[in-house]
């Protein structure tokens, strides 16, 4: 593997920050780019799931299956996109995007319980049943003033969800 | 960081080999843990004395309980930085070398550079490689093969054979050794450990001393090698993805460093080459023989050439071709000090320890990882004992009791 930033001219470096809203500094940008060509270890221009995978750290999240569906496959600039949400200049509406694609995993821009629970029990696993896990739900989203059978939307998210601390330095050499 | 400190003693859980000859079933956490959690769930969804006096419920609290359920941004966070950059992954770069700034004389003479080692090195290295072979070829086995009877001659002859055959190879890069520390003896129960960077670990340390090592076995023109010349000096052998191989192994370590007469052991617990920047876990099997511990620590100085085998990315026979068109090898070998196992000290504490002192006296980072993840994917036993699901049992205890009635399991 070469020197790869100068695989990246600074018309594409240029390019890629405008995609990501100029969340990311330019040399984050290439640090992230040596790291992806780092998991691509074939070149293909994406990184396979099975590439993802072979992170340990990743690979024991119990949310790395949902991430994966979001993840594999993409190329450079949309791996930055996704992952932009991450960086210390991502507003709370970003984070909160984030989230909310994870859970919507039928991308329909709607929340039911049913996907909550889902999380929730990739999250719980085998630590408690489905019907606690639905009850639990069930109360608090009573309590919050939502039923069983309530949609939630990204809105309903920035309500409920507070100031969220979610960020992850790139490492810059 | 997660701090997996686990990791060392799951290495057996580790899962089989493949994802598809996973049985989720067989990974469900004990049967006592789930029983803690549940008697905690029951028993929260069973307060029902202080129902709704004490539910002073403000809109806000309301909230905060959904919020718990609903705020995955720790777990997202650690995924998102295990993507970025994660300790394991960085056991096993190489850092490819700067390239130098040309300019009107530094190129001439990198280009000038270039011939000499691969027009006038090379070949001098590979003729005296050759020459040793050959000498080698015609010693070791009329001497393996005439003197079966006279078992001590023969090892002692076929010991300095393969301690000159060692040099001839550390000739054949340039390997500049400096060792440090007294050179090793021959002792009955005691065994040797070091961290591990590429297979001429081995070499190196073998022109100093000859020990049997205990390594996996290869095909090839090093699997012939493994067969004859290795398996008189009692090397052991061992499958990595056979996982029952390991009981095996075991006993073998076992009988061999048991007898006085043979040669002393050597042992590289990582399990894996990894960069020589890092160490990651030693596996315990070396210091559960009972025996005292005497820790090697290498370091190799890149100023030529990275040491450092990347067996995914070259074969043996690539690596020592980059080795033998470089300038040189240069290394530093410490010996140190003999470690034995403390009162009180468990198997994995003590291999942490000798793990400890190999980084410090290397000067290279630890990492809490077992090296067979290079193989395998962690088995979901890790997923669950690390991830509990806390926001659950933070949010009810904090928000009181349920309108409804237990649940029983």
């Amino acid at each position: 593997m070469g020197n790869s930033s100068s695989l990246l001219t600074q018309y594409d470096l240029e390019d890629l920050q405008n995609h990501t809203n100029h969340l990311f500094s330019q040399r984050e940008i290439v640090s992230l780019y040596e790291r992806f060509c780092a998991l691509d270890r074939t070149g293909k221009g994406f990184i396979s799931a099975d590439e993802f995978m072979g992170v340990p750290e990743f690979a024991v999240n119990p949310l790395c299956q949902r991430l994966l569906k979001m993840l594999e496959g993409l190329n450079f600039k949309e791996f930055i996109a996704l992952l932009s949400a991450f960086s210390a200049r991502a507003t709370q509406q970003d984070k909160i995007n984030f989230i909310f694609r994870v859970y919507d995993t039928d991308a329909n821009g709607k929340v039911t319980a049913s996907d909550i629970l889902q999380v929730l029990r990739d999250l719980s696993g085998s630590f408690l049943s489905d019907k606690q896990r639905e009850l639990v739900l069930n109360q608090a989203l009573e309590q919050a003033g939502y039923t069983k059978d309530s949609a939630l939307t990204t809105e309903d998210f920035s309500k409920v969800l507070g100031n969220l601390k979610m960020e992850v330095e790139v490492p810059v050499d | 960081m997660p701090q997996l400190q686990n990791a060392a003693s799951l290495s057996g859980a580790v899962g089989g080999i493949g994802e598809k000859t996973r049985d989720p079933s067989l990974f469900q956490p004990s049967a006592s843990e789930v029983n803690l959690y549940q008697l905690h769930v029951e028993d929260l969804l069973s307060l029902n004395s202080h129902a709704e006096e004490d539910l002073t419920v403000t809109d806000l609290d309301n909230k905060l309980l959904l919020c718990d359920l609903l705020d995955i941004s720790p777990v997202l966070t650690e995924a998102a930085s295990a993507i970025i950059d994660d300790s394991f992954t960085r056991c096993f770069k190489s850092n490819t070398p700067e390239p130098w700034n040309w300019n009107l004389y530094l190129a001439p003479l990198w280009c000038l550079g270039v011939i000499f080692r691969y027009g006038i090195l090379f070949p001098i290295r590979v003729v005296l490689l050759a020459v040793g072979w050959i000498i080698f070829m015609a010693l070791f086995f009329p001497i393996h093969m005439a003197l079966k009877g006279h078992d001590t001659l023969r090892k002692q002859l076929e010991r300095g054979l393969v301690e000159f055959m060692c040099s001839v190879f550390v000739a054949s890069w340039t390997g500049v050794v400096n060792y440090h520390g007294p050179r090793p003896s021959r002792r009955a129960k005691q065994v040797f450990v070091a961290n591990h960077t590429s297979m001429i670990d081995f070499i190196i340390l073998e022109q100093m001393t000859a020990f049997a090592v205990i390594m996996q076995k290869y095909t090839g023109w090093v699997g012939f090698l493994q067969t004859t010349v290795l398996e008189s000096l009692g090397c052991i052998w061992f499958n990595r993805l056979e996982s029952k191989d390991r009981l095996v192994v075991v006993q073998k370590l076992k009988k061999h460093v048991e007898d006085p007469d043979s040669n002393p052991l050597l042992v590289f617990p990582e399990g894996t080459c990894v960069n020589n920047e890092y160490t990651v876990m030693f596996k315990k099997g070396a210091f559960e023989l009972g025996c005292t511990v005497c820790p090697i620590a290498i370091k190799y100085n890149k100023i030529f050439v990275d040491a450092f085998w990347n067996s995914k990315k070259q074969s043996f026979t690539m690596h020592l071709m980059r080795l033998m068109t470089s300038w040189a090898v240069v290394c530093d070998v410490w010996y140190l000090e003999p470690q034995t196992l403390h009162p009180g000290e468990t198997h994995i504490e003590f291999a942490g320890r000798v793990r400890d002192l190999i980084a410090k006296r290397a000067g290279i980072k630890k990492v809490p990882w077992d090296g067979y993840l290079k193989y395998y994917r962690p088995s979901p036993k890790l997923t669950e004992k690390k991830y509990t699901p806390a926001p659950f049992f933070i949010g009810l205890y904090a928000h009181g009791s349920p309108k409804e009635e237990a649940v029983t399991q």
